[in-house]
């Protein structure tokens, strides 16, 4: 719906044609300058689809611009209540990167990869044909491969791990949209899809890539891959609509088990950027966790749940990219951070230790930012669901709060090194997290709006999985080849009640 | 009055030193959580109020950043009070779900009703028991009961402003004032209200002999305090389980009472032992000394345990890190090492560990 104007499809496609023209610029400086303009431009139109969202929400329907809905019967691209928080914060999150870039790292970074980034992870986020949205997550995976291979980095583990999710969800989604949905090959569908989607979201035993690729890849492309979390919206757009409760349910008990584990992985790490990783496995388990809550017979828990993580959702973007991007700016002056010793680098950067402060404390749902309101009622809902879940994410929580503070001490207590000259932060790089700070407090203090809309799109979902309004994907697959969806007439719904 | 006391004071006692103005940032983030704390209608508000005093107590804690001990005192205060807080989240979730949902006028009664306020819902005894032992591990947590009280002297380690309103004042009873705030919870169960009790004078001897053996006055004086809490834990309890409200009274008295006299003595502490020094100097000897009462009634023997058990503060932390963190560590150590070794076989590195991989071996005093 985008109010009869493509503010999406622009959107996706400015940040591509731009990716186009950037590459033409051989000055990494022009190239960093001509990236951010872009990348506004494209958070720009994303805030226009949203604005013309909340003004008239079922305009724009039939609008001419969507060129694909006389092929796929749908608009390619589209906002509904669901995305519609995502898509800005998404191109945000690309704005403030390039924002915080430091000039003298342009050479080392590709703003061509990024603007191809934010043009898939854009349109992959206002995107609900079936289809299309596989084919956009496995190709959201190639950027990052390029990137550690053009670092001259070992690719094995992320590729052996993408492989694998690249196959599960083709697979997976071929089953469920070709097989009748009471046949034990749709089930084994089913399965697929769950684990493509637990490898993406890096569960526990499959998460290995993810430190891989933080360690391998620059931390800001890192950031910029798995900081939009593909994998949960594959979850909500691709499984909670058609998923059995057995799925949900192991989704949620191996999030939990993630979120537990990763919360003592960070603390024993003795590399920041490792210790991010785990940190944002820990916090993002808790999405999936939400979502998994749509398998509660309750409609109540599952609606909270499924709030809670919509919120923690937006919170967990902001704040630990912000978080990473702090850790970057300390990182791009003084090379790898050890968690091992203190280095007392508060004197040097102290509105960075703040923000690191305030970013951190943000990420593990501290009372007045933007992540307390999500995380108490995702433990709200969790417990609806069972006792176990609630108490596992206080902890888990609680385990990440101990991490935060202790890597907070580690970076910036200490004796100072006499040795270091000046180093402070650029404006620009301060300015970038300080927009992120107060996005963070802001959330924080005046949450209301955003919870609203959050529980407005929880009740969508729930009402979809439990309502019988689900969409079952082979009818997707019927505009393409209508002969096996016509074997079976039971419903996605009916199979999930 | 005492926040502003403190800040006063200082505003000259932490004179030129680095970090003068982030003490006043942590000081005003401490009045902020304990005037949420203490004015809030839910156990939600309640809560935030909680954290605001947990955050800014640890920051404090580590106040003296470039030295190497508060900044890991710090962080263990920091442990606690968040492993406490998952306990009181848990708690508030919980009394979220049941009837009144965690409005304290809707559980307990108008807060003008208190100390008479009673439980304005149905609760079952066992509903009442468990939140009641959630509530109360946080209670312990923030007021450093036992088993929690290793956290107390580390603090100590902050300067002394922060100190005294902190550990002598308000913070160190922010666990008696949520304990006073539901109490009509205790006044439903008794079992409640005799662990109340048992906890209470537990820690309030505990405190008492351990105070008697610490060589530096502010270790000496933040064990006093927790006597007076102990004791104050353990009025509360009393005047739950005998029904008698007046006592209530007694206890928030003694609060207020206490939280007066202990800020005044740790102030004063400093200046106390330069008073000392001159007159010890003055009469060229130590001051003289009585012998204890327990050098005159208890065995030999008994004395040297006691005094055993009170210099290692009880063997709590010890007990904490050797049989709870040094293996909990240790299991993720383990895992993180094959995680290492599994991508290093993939990606053929050899070596066991990442490429970035820092070669400096970790350090144990993590949590």
């Amino acid at each position: 719906m985008e109010f009869g104007f493509p503010w999406i499809a622009l959107a996706v496609l400015v940040p591509l044609c731009g990716a186009i023209w950037v590459r033409t610029l051989d000055d990494p400086y022009v190239a960093r300058r001509h990236a951010l303009v872009i990348c506004i431009l494209a958070l720009l139109f994303t805030l226009g689809g949203a604005i013309a969202f909340v003004v008239h929400p079922s305009a724009g329907a039939d609008a001419p611009w969507n060129v694909f809905q006389r092929s796929l019967g749908k608009p390619a691209f589209a906002i509904d209540v669901v995305n519609m928080p995502l898509l800005p914060l998404t191109a945000l999150l690309y704005v403030l990167t390039a924002l915080s870039s430091l000039h003298t790292r342009g050479k080392r970074f590709s703003y061509t990869r990024m603007l191809v980034s934010e043009a898939i992870v854009l349109a992959l986020l206002s995107c609900e044909h079936h289809w299309m949205l596989v084919g956009l997550l496995v190709a959201q995976t190639i950027v990052p491969w390029i990137d550690i291979y053009a670092a001259k980095r070992p690719t094995g583990v992320y590729v052996l791990h993408m492989s694998l999710f690249v196959v599960c969800l083709v697979a997976g989604q071929a089953l469920v949209s070709y097989q009748p949905v009471d046949s034990p090959m749709f089930s084994g569908g089913i399965v697929l899809l769950t684990a493509a989607i637990m490898i993406r979201c890096g569960v526990a035993p499959l998460h290995c890539w993810l430190t891989d690729l933080v360690e391998h890849a620059s931390l800001r492309g890192s950031l910029l891959f798995v900081a939009p979390m593909a994998g949960a919206y594959a979850a909500l757009r691709l499984l909670l609509p058609i998923a059995p409760p057995w799925a949900l349910q192991a989704m949620m008990i191996l999030s939990t088990l993630t979120m537990f584990y990763a919360g003592g992985m960070s603390l024993v790490q003795r590399d920041a950027r490792r210790f991010f990783c785990y940190i944002f496995l820990s916090n993002s388990s808790l999405v999936l966790i939400g979502l998994g809550a749509a398998a509660a017979a309750e409609h109540a828990a599952a609606s909270l749940a499924i709030t809670g993580a919509l919120c923690v959702w937006i919170s967990v973007g902001l704040s630990l990219t912000g978080f990473g991007l702090t850790l970057r700016v300390v990182e791009a002056r003084m090379g790898k951070l050890s968690l091992t010793e203190f280095s007392g680098l508060c004197e040097q950067f102290p509105n960075m230790a703040a923000l690191f402060l305030v970013t951190g404390l943000a990420s593990i749902g501290f009372p007045g930012t933007v992540g307390f309101v999500g995380v108490e009622l995702l433990v709200d809902g969790a417990i609806r669901v069972h006792p176990f879940f609630g108490a596992a994410i206080v902890i888990g929580t609680a385990l990440n709060s101990l991490a935060m503070l202790h890597a907070y001490f580690r970076v910036f207590t200490g004796k100072r090194r006499t040795t270091i000259p000046e180093l402070g932060a650029k404006t620009y790089e301060q300015l970038a997290v300080m927009l992120f700070v107060v996005l963070i407090i802001g959330g924080g203090i005046y949450p209301q709006i955003g919870v609203l809309s959050r529980y407005e799109a929880a009740n969508q979902i729930v009402e979809q999985r439990h309502g019988g309004k689900a969409e079952h994907p082979a009818e997707h697959a019927q505009l393409v080849s209508p002969a096996p969806v016509s074997q079976s007439s039971t419903s996605a719904a009916d199979a999930v009640d | 009055v005492l926040v502003g006391t403190i800040g006063a004071f200082a505003a000259r006692y932490l004179h030129r030193e680095s970090g003068y103005n982030r003490f006043f940032l942590l000081n005003a983030i401490f009045l902020l959580g304990m005037i949420a704390a203490t004015t809030s209608e839910s156990i939600e508000t309640l809560f935030i109020g909680w954290e605001l005093v947990g955050l800014s107590s640890a920051l404090l804690v580590a106040y003296f950043q470039e030295r190497t001990a508060p900044v890991l005192n710090g962080q263990r205060v920091w442990s606690m009070y968040r492993f406490a807080d998952a306990a009181f989240l848990i708690a508030a979730v919980a009394l979220h779900r049941l009837p009144g949902h965690g409005q304290f006028n809707l559980l307990t009664g108008k807060p003008g009703d208190w100390p008479f306020g009673t439980l304005q819902q149905d609760f079952t005894p066992t509903q009442v028991l468990a939140v009641g032992l959630l509530l109360l591990v946080a209670v312990a947590g923030k007021s450093a009961l036992i088993p929690f009280s290793g956290w107390l002297p580390r603090a100590m380690e902050g300067p002394t402003p922060s100190s005294a309103i902190f550990y002598g004042a308000l913070s160190v009873h922010l666990g008696a004032f949520l304990l006073l705030r539901i109490s009509p919870l205790l006044d439903a169960s008794f079992t409640l209200s005799i662990i109340v009790i048992v906890l209470g004078l537990a820690t309030a001897l505990f405190a008492a002999l351990t105070s008697r053996v610490q060589s530096d006055v502010k270790t000496a004086l933040a064990y006093a305090s927790l006597t007076q809490v102990g004791i104050i834990v353990a009025e509360i309890g009393a005047g739950c389980a005998s029904g008698l409200y007046w006592v209530k009274y007694v206890a928030l008295i003694h609060i207020i009472g206490h939280a007066c006299l202990r800020t005044l003595q740790l102030v004063r502490a400093p200046n106390l032992l330069h008073d000392y020094h001159t007159l010890e100097n003055a009469i060229g000897a130590h001051l003289p000394g009585q012998p204890g009462w327990a050098a005159t009634y208890l065995p030999q023997r008994l004395r040297t345990g006691l005094y055993r058990l009170c210099i290692e503060r009880g063997y709590f932390d010890s007990f904490i890190d050797e049989y709870l963190v040094r293996p909990f560590l240790a299991i993720f150590r383990w895992c993180d090492s094959m995680e290492r070794a599994w991508t290093s076989s993939i990606t053929r590195n050899g070596n066991g560990k990442s490429e970035n991989q820092p070669g400096v071996t970790p350090a144990e005093e993590q949590v």
